[in-house]
């Protein structure tokens, strides 16, 4: 038992057990001793559920990264590949399978993590090893428990996927683990979401409930509230740099630079949200480019600018666009293309900027923020209350339809759904009992937002706990990264 | 390269799946009763969420494998199989255009997601049609078209979904998913050839420019890197013994190339490819973008007459006036990163407009004389006092601040 996940309102171990059990049920599959070769990837979330004893208890003598070339000897009946289904590393397990001693060779089977794919195993086909497994499976693990009210899908590419690609694979894999999560902690009767992919989600998890319409979910319901946010409704918070401390730490961890040009950077982020002069060539930034400062930084500041701006001017953009082709190099217009049409820099039209508006209305400025003893959100930006979280603090008090105006400013539609309860499942709440609500960002949640929903939990009269889950933990650099089409060639 | 259409037309007549198109005349009698019962067995296999685990059994030749086959449609495939050959796993040639719309339509977006991701039916139907008709059918089904992209994607088949972007008017997608492949040619002639190639690609406008530029920048590296190879290697010329290359200039950014020409090849006039006006002409170089970069590459070659003449221009009266594109603190920076001697700072620290900047900069880089100056100026009797701790014992400097704090002329303000 984990001790940090059982701590908050809902027990995340339920879910972990869950998981565990899974797990056990296939390594017995294999039965006799044997080895897991693991995918690199997969350490850190197999971390979280079990730990080397869980495995030794159920004949793992070994364990291997997995690389080409030959297995490393173990003296075991069985080898289990624990791989992500991706196609390169088929052809690694491939090159394993082939140089197998004939004379003492072992038992293969493969666990593909978080799901089995056709494509995968058609390489396998192809490269002439399929028929060499004896079992094949996958073993889904969606939502990981991370800590007490935190669990993350860790996929490194929904967002892109979602907003670059129109491919809602993802979504569907979201709304199946959220499908899981109802199976084990009840059904949650209230859906709130802003955004198209909540809207997919939404719907998704609505058909799935009525084809399991026979069976009933008798489980008394945890949560009370779901709230799907889509990433693109804020995408101002994970371009700032974080203050909290969690979000420094993932910030900065390798960064070497003097603490004056941080201050520098924050002074310019701050001006961006606060309005001042988005709508010319910012010289700081200039001076960055001319510098030769790493390619994210600048395409963190100008996306910013361009998000603060609602769209730069197309003179002001196509300047930013050369000085950075002509210093970086030209592949660079391929991730120029993409930040673009995810909205993250782009050209003007002719809306008007609504971002002042936003801002005013949700007060996510605010001047008097005290970080020693912060009584507000906007602690954990100095002064700037992130937008997502903000939009979370208000349907909770007094509700969205007090903010419908600034709602429709937002991209994608907002909508409330209810979902049946059996009858005598509803709860009744005791004075002062807290409600739950689970807030899912698609796309990606950074440190900080999570810092700011555990403060306001902890706020005395919220009457609100929450517990938040994601398709992946980012901060400003990984989200950039993941959008840019060549990553290796941005060697500062 | 692009592919000719007789390629194209090759690689799926190759391939180990015939393709059918709907006006196919080849219509033999035995393939005609064999695709209707493919036909019927495809329904089940979509419209079944079911049977799963049947179909998960056969395998792509349409042999069964372990358990259970499929009654009927898959049972006659293989007993009919004459050669080895799959071509008998397709849809009916003969089915009206309609029919077929039917397999797909049916399914809500879920089980598409579904369907797809586990990319079975995209396999098959892509082995299974032409691509003209696949692509026709995909434009009009939104998600199934994202999936196939996805699938494509994957896969890397660059070839088959460039064509697919082509066929679906999204020409800007297809020219820079092109022009990416540049990224994996490592010969750099080759590439530079493969760029000449991109530039008539329905790129937007302004990545149009871009490309030609690329291509341009790439052409003159090979040429320079050609030449001063040579010339490094014949040892004769003299800045390339005093400072070897470190690096091939290849692919490097514009920028970059811009500083090593502004290194090695200052003085050569507009007319050859290295000289930096020329590279400043041809590729619309920003006034301040160049100057930063001359005036480091300058710095670093301790030029400093250069570093002077950047900044003088003549006016029409014939005087020298000091100008800058970039601010006195950044020159000072600059220069400073490139270890200028303090006479040097001086000089362009004494230009700063800003008092209080000055008096931090010259501090800071310890310009003596500007500090004197400017608190004189001030007639701040105590921080002039106070400077004379920071200054050599007995240097000129210490002198001229006792000579300032006894001149009874200047009224001191404290």
């Amino acid at each position: 038992m984990a001790a940090h996940l059982s701590y908050g309102r809902v027990n995340l171990n339920i879910l972990r057990e869950a998981a565990r059990k899974e797990l056990r049920e296939f390594l017995d599959k294999c039965a006799g001793s044997k080895a897991i070769v693991w995918d690199e990837y997969l350490t850190g979330p197999f971390g979280l559920i079990a730990q080397y004893s869980l495995l030794k208890e159920h004949e793992v003598e070994k364990m291997f990264t997995l690389k080409g070339g030959r297995l490393p000897p173990a003296d075991v009946k069985n080898i289990i590949f624990f791989v992500r289904p991706r196609l390169e590393l088929m052809d690694i397990i491939a090159e394993n399978v082939f140089s197998e001693d004939k004379m003492h060779s072992r038992d293969f089977h493969i666990l593909f993590v978080p799901r089995r794919s056709m494509l995968c195993e058609q390489r396998l086909k192809e490269q002439g090893v399929l028929g060499s497994f004896t079992n094949i499976d996958e073993y889904i693990l969606d939502l990981i428990p991370y800590d007490g009210d935190l669990l993350s899908m860790e996929s490194e590419s929904a967002f892109r996927e979602c907003y670059l690609e129109n491919d809602q694979t993802s979504l569907y894999h979201t709304a199946k683990g959220l499908m899981t999560l109802q199976a084990l902690y009840g059904t949650i009767p209230q859906i709130y979401g802003k955004g198209e992919c909540a809207r997919h989600v939404a719907n998704m998890m609505l058909r799935m409930k009525r084809e399991f319409a026979g069976s009933q979910n008798q489980i008394l319901p945890v949560f009370d509230t779901l709230l799907l946010l889509d990433r693109n409704v804020d995408l101002l918070t994970p371009l700032a740099t974080q203050l909290t401390y969690e979000g420094l730490i993932d910030e900065i961890y390798g960064i070497t630079n003097a603490s004056e040009t941080f201050f520098d950077n924050l002074t310019v982020e701050q001006e961006f949200m606060t309005g001042v002069d988005t709508d010319k060539v910012n010289t700081y930034i200039e001076d960055c480019i001319a510098q030769k400062d790493p390619l994210i930084k600048i395409l963190r500041l100008v996306c910013m600018q361009s998000v603060c701006n609602n769209g730069l001017k197309q003179k002001v953009l196509d300047y930013y666009k050369r000085e950075i082709l002509q210093t970086y190099g030209y592949e660079h217009m391929l991730t120029l293309n993409n930040l673009e049409k995810t909205g993250l820099l782009k050209p003007q039209t002719s809306s008007r900027n609504n971002y002042p508006t936003i801002r005013k209305t949700l007060k996510l400025w605010m001047e008097d923020a005290n970080e020693q003893n912060p009584n507000d959100i906007s602690y954990v930006y100095s002064g700037y209350a992130p937008l997502s979280i903000r939009l979370t603090q208000v349907l909770a008090r007094p509700g969205w339809r007090s903010i419908e105006e600034v709602l429709k400013m937002l991209p994608g539609p907002h909508f409330e759904e209810r979902q049946q309860l059996p009858a005598g499942l509803h709860k009744k709440r005791q004075q002062g009992e807290n409600r739950t609500t689970l807030v899912f960002f698609l796309g990606g949640v950074t440190y900080a937002e999570i810092a700011a929903l555990r403060f306001l939990s902890q706020m005395e009269d919220s009457g609100m706990e929450y517990i938040i889950a994601t398709t992946k933990l980012i901060n400003g650099t990984s989200w950039i990264k993941s959008l840019m089409d060549r990553p290796e060639s941005q060697t500062p | 390269m692009m592919k000719s259409k007789a390629d194209e037309e090759d690689y799926w007549n190759s391939s180990k799946f015939k393709a059918f198109t709907f006006d196919d005349e080849d219509d033999e009698f035995t393939r005609l009763k064999e695709s209707k019962q493919a036909v019927n067995s495809i329904r089940s296999l979509v419209e079944e969420e079911d049977d799963e685990d049947d179909v998960e059994k056969v395998s792509w030749s349409g042999e069964p494998i372990g358990s259970k086959a499929k009654a009927g449609g898959f049972q006659s495939f293989s007993e009919s199989l004459s050669d080895s050959s799959v071509r008998h796993y397709a849809p009916e040639l003969r089915k009206p255009k309609s029919e077929y719309k039917d397999y797909i339509s049916d399914w809500s977006p879920e089980e598409t997601v579904q369907r797809m991701q586990q990319g079975k039916v995209l396999i098959y139907l892509k082995k299974s049609l032409s691509k003209e008709v696949l692509f026709r059918e995909l434009e009009s089904r939104q998600t199934a078209l994202r999936h196939f992209i996805h699938y494509l994607t994957e896969t890397k088949e660059q070839r088959l979904l460039m064509e697919l972007f082509r066929a679906l008017g999204r020409t800007e997608d297809m020219a820079l998913l092109q022009y990416k492949e540049h990224l994996s040619i490592t010969d750099e002639n080759k590439r530079r050839d493969f760029l000449k190639s991109c530039i008539s690609l329905p790129f937007s406008p302004e990545d149009a420019v871009h490309v030609q530029d690329h291509f341009t920048l790439l052409e003159r590296q090979i040429i320079i890197e050609a030449t001063d190879g040579q010339a490094e290697s014949g040892g004769k010329v003299e800045i390339f013994q005093k400072f070897p290359r470190r690096a091939s200039i290849l692919n490097m950014p514009l920028i970059t190339t811009l500083y090593y020409c502004c290194f090695y090849h200052y003085s050569e006039t507009e007319g050859t490819y290295s000289s930096p006006a020329n590279i400043r002409q041809t590729f619309r170089i920003a006034e301040k973008q160049f100057f930063v970069t001359a005036l480091a590459a300058r710095a670093k070659l301790k030029a400093w007459l250069d570093v002077d003449s950047l900044f003088s221009s003549r006016n029409w009266l014939g005087f020298s006036r000091r100008k800058s594109p970039l601010s006195f603190h950044r020159v000072v920076d600059v220069l400073q990163k490139n270890n200028a001697p303090v006479q040097v700072l001086q000089q362009y620290v004494g230009l700063v407009d800003d008092a209080e900047l000055k008096i931090s900069l010259a501090q800071k880089h310890k310009c003596h004389d500007i500090v004197i100056n400017t608190y004189r100026d001030l007639k701040d009797r105590q921080l002039l006092l106070g400077y004379r701790g920071k200054v050599g014992r007995g240097s000129a400097e210490e002198r001229k601040i006792d000579e300032l704090l006894s001149n009874s002329q200047i009224r001191w303000k404290n």
